[in-house]
C-alpha cells in the first residue's frame, strides 16, 4: 500500500492506507485525530467537517489521494490554545448538548466567517444547513456564530 | 477530560491521598439507612459499601463523580450544581467526573424517562450539606470556636467575629476525621446561588476543542476495529456465506460469525467497511417478512376489532355517545421512526479469561453489564464498564446490542475489539419508535359540553399505545380507552418521550377539534376540562390540576393567545414524565404554504437547576418534535427498512426551525426531569396552529407528506 504523507495542523503526518480511504478515518485511526466525527460518511451530517486549505470539507468524502500538498486543519489544530473566537463563543453562548456534532460545526462556522465575517443571520443560517444536529441546538449555533462574528469583528477593530 | 478510564479514576484517587489528604465522602443510598451520608477517607473510598462520591482535594479543588450517562441532556452539570450549592463550593474550583458503572454505590445508574434528577435531588442536596457541615466542624475545631459562628462562602469556612477564614482544601482532612449527625439541614431555596441559574456545560470546553471523550473515540493499544453485518431484513436469518475475497483483503484480520451476524475484524474500520462489502451472504425466512402497507392494513382491522384491551373505563360510553348530541371522530397515525443518535452505536470490549472490560456509550450500564455477564459466563463482579460520554441517545441506547456485539467478537478472537456500527446499520437495524394508529371519538351535548371520550389505540409493537390516565381523562363523565397491538420481528423501544411523543400529537389535535365541534376557544375548552376534573372528578386524576393550569395560562400569555391578527395559533398542552409543558405555535401563510415563524412554551419542571440547560432542552426538544413530525419515517418493504441514511430519512435542519420562547413556571416543587417532557406537545400544537391558517388537518405524520406542503 502506498504511503501518504499529509499535513495535519502543521504537521507532516505519514499514513499507511490504500488510496480511497476517507481523510476521515486516515484522521481517526490511524493519526488518533479523534476530535473529527463519523456520522453518517456520505456528506449528509456535516460531523467531519475539517478544512483543508482554509476551505470547510467533508473529510468522510474525501480521499488521502486527493489530500495532495493542501494544509488540513482539524478541530485539535484550529487555535493553539482552544481560543478561537468560534470556540470561544460556542463556550459564552452554552451552545453544546450531547457535542458529538459540535466539532463540525465549529469548523463550518470558522470557515465561513473567515470569508464573510460580517454575516446576516441569513447567511450563517445558509452556511450551517448543511450541518445536522440531532439535539436540535440549531438556535445557539446560529447564536454562536453571530457571536464570534462579532468576536472577529472587534478583534479587528 | 480526558477519556475517562478505570486507571484514571484510581489515580486520581491515589493523587488525593498523596497530596496529603482530602475529603471523600460516601453516600449509602440504597440502605436502610438510605439519606444518611456516611463518611470515609480516602484509602477507604474504594470500599464497595459506598455508592456516590464527592472529593475535596487538599488544593481546593472539588471532584464531583456523576454516575449516571450523559448524552447531553447536561446531567453531569445539574447534579454537580445541585451537590455544589448545598456545599457552598466556589463553581470555579468544580470538576466533575463520570464515573465508571458501580452498582453497590450507586443506584439508578441510567439514563431514561427524565428520572435522574427527580430520583437524585434530595440526596445530591445531602451529599453537599454534609461535606459541608464536616468543613464547617474542623474550622470551628482549629480555631476554637462555634460551629454556629461559622458561615461558609465559595469554596471558605469564614468566622467573621474574628475575622478568619480558611479554604475547604486545607479543611479536608481534618473533616475527614469529623463525625455526622443523623440530620443535615439543607439550605433554604431563596438563598440558592447555584442552583436555578444559568450555568455552562462543564464539558464545554472540551467539546469545542474536540477533546476524545466520546464511545467511538476509544483506542487502545492492540485493539482491532470490526464491523458486523446484521441480517438486513427483518423475520430473516443467516443461511451461509463465502468470505474468502473479503479475507483476502487488505488490512483485514479475520471474517467471523455468530448468531446471525458475520463480522469483519480488521487494523481499522475503513478497511473493515471495504471488506464488509465483498462478502457474500445468504439469508432465509425465519419468522413473518412485513411490509409497511402490510401494517397499515393490520392498524385499521386492529381499529375494526373487538379485541382491544380496556386500559380504562369510566361511566357508559355507549349510552353518551347514543345520547350525544354532536359526535365526532377522527383517526390519527404516526409511523417508525429511528432515533439516530449523531454518535453511531459503539462499544469497546476486551475480554479476558480473568475478566472484562468494557467502555462505551450506553443509556443503561448495569443491563449492559449484566448481558455481557451471561454471554461470557463470568460474574458481574469480574466485568467493568466505563462509561463514555454519549452522542446523543434518544432510547436508542437504552438497548445493548452493540455492546454485546462487541463482548461476543472480543470473546471469540481473544482480543480488544471495538465495534462501530454505520449509520445504514443503526437506521436499517431496527430498534425504532413503533408505528401507531389512533381511533378517537368524542361525544358533546347540546350546550358543546365533552359528555363522552373514546380512544382506541393501534400498534405495530407499541403494546399499550395509550396513556390511559392521561387528560381528559378524570374531566369525562363516560370515557373508555383501549389499546390493541400488533406484534411484529421489527424490533421496536423506547423512542425519546415514549408513547406520548405521537400520543399526544393525537390527543391534542383532536381536542382542538372537538372544541371546533363545540364552538369553544381550544384553551378555554382545556381549561373547563380542568375546572371539571377538579369539581367533579371522574375516577382517578393523576395529574395535577393546578400545575397544568398554570402552564395552559402561561402559553397563553406570553404568546397573546387570541390576540394577533394575521397568524394563526394552534395550543397543545401535555403533561408526561412528571412536568407540565404547554405550547403555542404560530403559522404564517408565504406563497400559498403554511410557515411555522415562532413556538411559545411554558413549562414546569418544578425547581429549575440549569437555567442554561433547561431552556437548552425545552428548545432541542420542540426542535426534535417539529422534525420529527414534519419529516420523520422509516418503512418497510419485505422486511427491509426503506430507509439507510440522511438523504433517504430527512432530519430537520436550521433554515427549518422556529424562532422558539421559553418561560419557565415558577413554584416550590421539587425539580423533575425536562429530557422528554417538552416534545410531546410540539406535534399538536403545529398541527392546530396549521388548521387555523389552512382549514386542513393534518392526520398523518410526517406532515410533509401532505400535499400542503408539495409543489
Ligand atoms: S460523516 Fe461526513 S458528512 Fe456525515
Ligand atoms: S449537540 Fe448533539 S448532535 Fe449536536
Amino acid at each position: 500500500m502506498p504511503v501518504y504523507s499529509i499535513k495535519v495542523n502543521g504537521k507532516l503526518q505519514q499514513a499507511d492506507v490504500a488510496a480511497d480511504t476517507p481523510l476521515l478515518w486516515v484522521l481517526r485511526d490511524h493519526l488518533r485525530l479523534t476530535g473529527t466525527k463519523y456520522g453518517c460518511g456520505i456528506g449528509q451530517c456535516g460531523a467531519c467537517t475539517v478544512h483543508l486549505d482554509g476551505n470547510a470539507v467533508r473529510s468522510c468524502l474525501l480521499p488521502i489521494s486527493a489530500v495532495g500538498k493542501g494544509l488540513v486543519t482539524t478541530i485539535e489544530g484550529l487555535s493553539e490554545k482552544g481560543d478561537h473566537p468560534v470556540q470561544l463563543a460556542w463556550e459564552e453562548v452554552d451552545v453544546p448538548q450531547c457535542g458529538y456534532c459540535q466539532a463540525g460545526q465549529i469548523m463550518t462556522a470558522a470557515a465561513f466567517l473567515k470569508r464573510t465575517p460580517n454575516p446576516s443571520q441569513q447567511q450563517v443560517m445558509d452556511a450551517m444547513q448543511g450541518n445536522l444536529c440531532r439535539c436540535g441546538a440549531y438556535h445557539r449555533i446560529r447564536e454562536g456564530v453571530m457571536a464570534a462574528a462579532k468576536k472577529v469583528a472587534a478583534k479587528k477593530a | 477530560m480526558g477519556t475517562p478510564t478505570n486507571d484514571s479514576r484510581r489515580e486520581f484517587l491515589k493523587n488525593l491521598s498523596w497530596a496529603g489528604g482530602g475529603l471523600l465522602l460516601g453516600f449509602q443510598w440504597d440502605s436502610v439507612e438510605a439519606s444518611m451520608p456516611s463518611l470515609l477517607n480516602v484509602r477507604q473510598a474504594t470500599a464497595p459499601a459506598f455508592n456516590s462520591y464527592l472529593a475535596i482535594a487538599a488544593n481546593g479543588q472539588v471532584t464531583i463523580f456523576s454516575p449516571n450517562p450523559e448524552l447531553g441532556q447536561n446531567i453531569m452539570t445539574s447534579f454537580a450544581q445541585i451537590v455544589a450549592e448545598e456545599l457552598d463550593a466556589d463553581w470555579k474550583q468544580v470538576r466533575v467526573e463520570q464515573a465508571p458503572l458501580d452498582a453497590k454505590r450507586f443506584d439508578r445508574q441510567l439514563t431514561g424517562g427524565s428520572g435522574a434528577i427527580p430520583h437524585s435531588w434530595t440526596r445530591l442536596r445531602k451529599a453537599g450539606a454534609s461535606a459541608r457541615y464536616l468543613l464547617v466542624g474542623a474550622a470551628a475545631g482549629r480555631w476554637g470556636v462555634p460551629a454556629q459562628e461559622c458561615t461558609t462562602e465559595a469554596g471558605f469556612v469564614h468566622h467573621k467575629p474574628s475575622k478568619r477564614k480558611a479554604g475547604y482544601g486545607e479543611l479536608a482532612e481534618a473533616a475527614a476525621a469529623l463525625s455526622l449527625p443523623a440530620d443535615i439541614p439543607l439550605k433554604d431555596r431563596k438563598d440558592f446561588k447555584i442552583i436555578g441559574k444559568p450555568v455552562k456545560n462543564v464539558a464545554g470546553r472540551d467539546i469545542v476543542t474536540g477533546k476524545g471523550i466520546f464511545g467511538l473515540d476509544v483506542y487502545r493499544e492492540g485493539m482491532v476495529h470490526a464491523v458486523v453485518q446484521h441480517p438486513p431484513a427483518f423475520g430473516t436469518k443467516l443461511k451461509s456465506f463465502d468470505a474468502s475475497a473479503a479475507k483476502a483483503m487488505p488490512g483485514v484480520i479475520n471474517v467471523v460469525s455468530f448468531k446471525n451476524n458475520v463480522a469483519v475484524v480488521a487494523r481499522s474500520t475503513w478497511e473493515a467497511l471495504q471488506a464488509r462489502k465483498a462478502i457474500h451472504i445468504e439469508y432465509e425466512k425465519e419468522a413473518a417478512i412485513e411490509h409497511s402497507t402490510d401494517h397499515d392494513r393490520w392498524m385499521q382491522e386492529m381499529l375494526d376489532s373487538d379485541k382491544a384491551t380496556v386500559r380504562r373505563r369510566n361511566g357508559d360510553v355507549t349510552a353518551a355517545f347514543q345520547s350525544a348530541a354532536k359526535v365526532v371522530q377522527a383517526e390519527y397515525q404516526s409511523p417508525f421512526l429511528a432515533h439516530n443518535p449523531m454518535e453511531p452505536m459503539n462499544f469497546f470490549a476486551d475480554v479476558r479469561s480473568n475478566g472484562v472490560e468494557l467502555i462505551g456509550p450506553t443509556q443503561t450500564p448495569a443491563n449492559a453489564r449484566a448481558q455481557v455477564s451471561k454471554l461470557v459466563g463470568m460474574p458481574e463482579d469480574k466485568i467493568t464498564l466505563q462509561l463514555t460520554r454519549l452522542g446523543g441517545g434518544f432510547g436508542r441506547r437504552l438497548r445493548n446490542d452493540y455492546v454485546l456485539d462487541a463482548a461476543e467478537l472480543s470473546m471469540i478472537l481473544q482480543k480488544p475489539v471495538k465495534v462501530v456500527w454505520t449509520r445504514e446499520d443503526d437506521m436499517t437495524g431496527g430498534v425504532y419508535r413503533p408505528a401507531v394508529r389512533y381511533r378517537f371519538r368524542a361525544a358533546l351535548d347540546k350546550d358543546g359540553n365533552l359528555i363522552g371520550y373514546h380512544l382506541r389505540g393501534a400498534g405495530i409493537n407499541a403494546d399499550n399505545s395509550t396513556r390511559e390516565d392521561n387528560f381528559p381523562s378524570g374531566a369525562v363523565e363516560h370515557l373508555l380507552i383501549e389499546s390493541i397491538d400488533h406484534k411484529s420481528p421489527i424490533t421496536t423501544g423506547a423512542w425519546r418521550a415514549p408513547t406520548t411523543n405521537f400520543l399526544a400529537y393525537a390527543e391534542q389535535s383532536f381536542l382542538d377539534e372537538v372544541a371546533a365541534a363545540a364552538g369553544k376557544d381550544p384553551v378555554q375548552f382545556r381549561l373547563d376540562l380542568l375546572a371539571k376534573a377538579r369539581q367533579q372528578p371522574v375516577g382517578a386524576v393523576k395529574y395535577n390540576i393546578e400545575r397544568m393550569e398554570a402552564v395552559i395560562r402561561k402559553a397563553a400569555e406570553v404568546s397573546g393567545w387570541g390576540k394577533k391578527k394575521g397568524v394563526a395559533q394552534g395550543f397543545s398542552v401535555y403533561f408526561s414524565h412528571a412536568s407540565y409543558v404547554a405550547q403555542v405555535a404560530e403559522v404564517t401563510m408565504r406563497g400559498g404554504k403554511p410557515s411555522l415563524s415562532r413556538v411559545y412554551a411554558a413549562a414546569d419542571c418544578g425547581q429549575v437547576v440549569n437555567l442554561s440547560g433547561s431552556r437548552q432542552q425545552v428548545m432541542g426538544a420542540i426542535v426534535d418534535g417539529l422534525g420529527h413530525a414534519m419529516y420523520g419515517r422509516i418503512s418497510f418493504k419485505e422486511g427491509k427498512a426503506q430507509q439507510a441514511n440522511f438523504h433517504q430519512y430527512r432530519l430537520i435542519r436550521m433554515k427549518e426551525i422556529p424562532e422558539v420562547e421559553v418561560v419557565f413556571v415558577e413554584n416550590d416543587f421539587d425539580p423533575t426531569g425536562l429530557g422528554e417532557p417538552a416534545l410531546p406537545p410540539t406535534g399538536g400544537a403545529v398541527a392546530n396552529a396549521i388548521f387555523g391558517a389552512t382549514g386542513i388537518r393534518l392526520y398523518q405524520q410526517p406532515f410533509a407528506d401532505h400535499s400542503l406542503f408539495k409543489g
